[in-house]
């Protein structure tokens, strides 16, 4: 990773300009051409670093609804219990954590009523209580990875 | 006298993105932006509008919220932050804002939320997402937080993901 490409990640988490000729615009800030630029986002795209580029959109404003839930899956029918709420599409990630509620899954839909259908068919797949924890409160800033 | 149009023109909020036209944009960009020299008149192509037609509709989704930022994830793995912990507090309702303020201006803090605590079951109303380099580093940031917060904080925990057990995402 050279000088530009720490400049890439480190500006376009911040944002990235509206404008015709975005890369132009940039490219001029960080002294480079518009093309080199171009094919050093490319190339960190191509290796993973960057997993991401373009608008991040907020699925509760576009009329969706996301919700973070926890359930507690016994050690021996835990492999089980995944399929089952993975079998869910509206299910968009789940993780194990080292808890007694070992794990956790957000649901995402865009009709917000699909959420409590969902829910009440996993407790009844599983047999398992799920614990619902929309967010009541955001106080998101966002990470800055600084490299 | 130019202040009454543009006042006129915020009224209008909150704008609905659901017409056919902010839909087939949110589809033909959720999966990320053509590295191009122009990504939207790229898009716009595609679409069959017009470059300005994009770029003031995204512009306007911006300005909503419903586009939280138009830029780049990095993969924090691939830049070494492989140690990413969920603490969760037990805060006074009463104290949970300012608390939360605090919490997600730390740099090492991506998303910060209140929740619902459940009885005995679970005490916690404040989710913090903790990055570091490793473990080490994670529990080193979770005692700096618990110093900061003090007396204002009644217990914690942190939680570690051991396995990700599905990630597909939202997409419309």
């Amino acid at each position: 990773m050279d000088a530009l490409d720490r400049q890439i990640i480190n500006e376009l988490q911040r944002g990235f300009p509206l404008v015709e000729r975005p890369f132009e615009m940039l490219a001029e800030q960080f002294g480079t051409t518009e093309a080199t630029l171009i094919e050093h986002v490319q190339k960190l795209l191509d290796d993973g670093v960057l997993s991401r580029f373009g608008p991040m959109y907020n699925a509760e404003k576009l009329g969706g609804a996301l919700t973070l839930c926890a359930l507690s899956a016994p050690e021996d029918q835990f492999d089980n219990i995944t399929d089952k709420v993975n079998s869910h599409p509206e299910v968009a990630h789940n993780y194990a954590r080292d808890h007694s509620l070992n794990m956790w899954f957000v649901i995402a839909t865009d009709d917000p009523e699909r959420v409590a259908e969902v829910l009440a068919d996993i407790e009844h797949e599983t047999g398992c209580e799920v614990l619902n924890m929309p967010k009541l409160t955001e106080y998101f800033i966002g990470l800055h990875f600084a490299v | 006298m130019g202040n009454i149009f543009i006042d006129a023109f915020r009224q209008q909020t909150p704008i609905d993105f659901s017409d056919e036209f902010s839909r087939r944009l949110i589809k033909a960009t959720q999966g990320g932006l053509p590295v191009s020299p122009t990504p939207y008149a790229d898009i716009a192509r595609q679409l069959g509008v017009s470059t300005e037609a994009v770029i003031t509709r995204l512009t306007q989704m911006l300005e909503a919220g419903a586009i939280r930022r138009i830029g780049a994830v990095p993969n924090h793995y691939a830049l070494g932050y492989r140690g990413n912990g969920m603490s969760v507090w037990d805060v006074p309702d009463d104290a949970v804002d300012e608390v939360g303020r605090e919490i997600a201006a730390l740099d090492f803090v991506s998303h910060c939320y209140q929740r619902p605590r459940f009885d005995d079951k679970w005490p916690y109303n404040l989710f913090a997402m903790v990055h570091g380099h490793n473990r080490d580093e994670v529990m080193a940031r979770i005692e700096e937080m618990q110093a900061m917060l003090g007396d204002r904080v009644c217990s914690h925990d942190i939680l570690f993901s051991t396995k990700i057990l599905k990630k597909t995402g939202f997409r419309l």
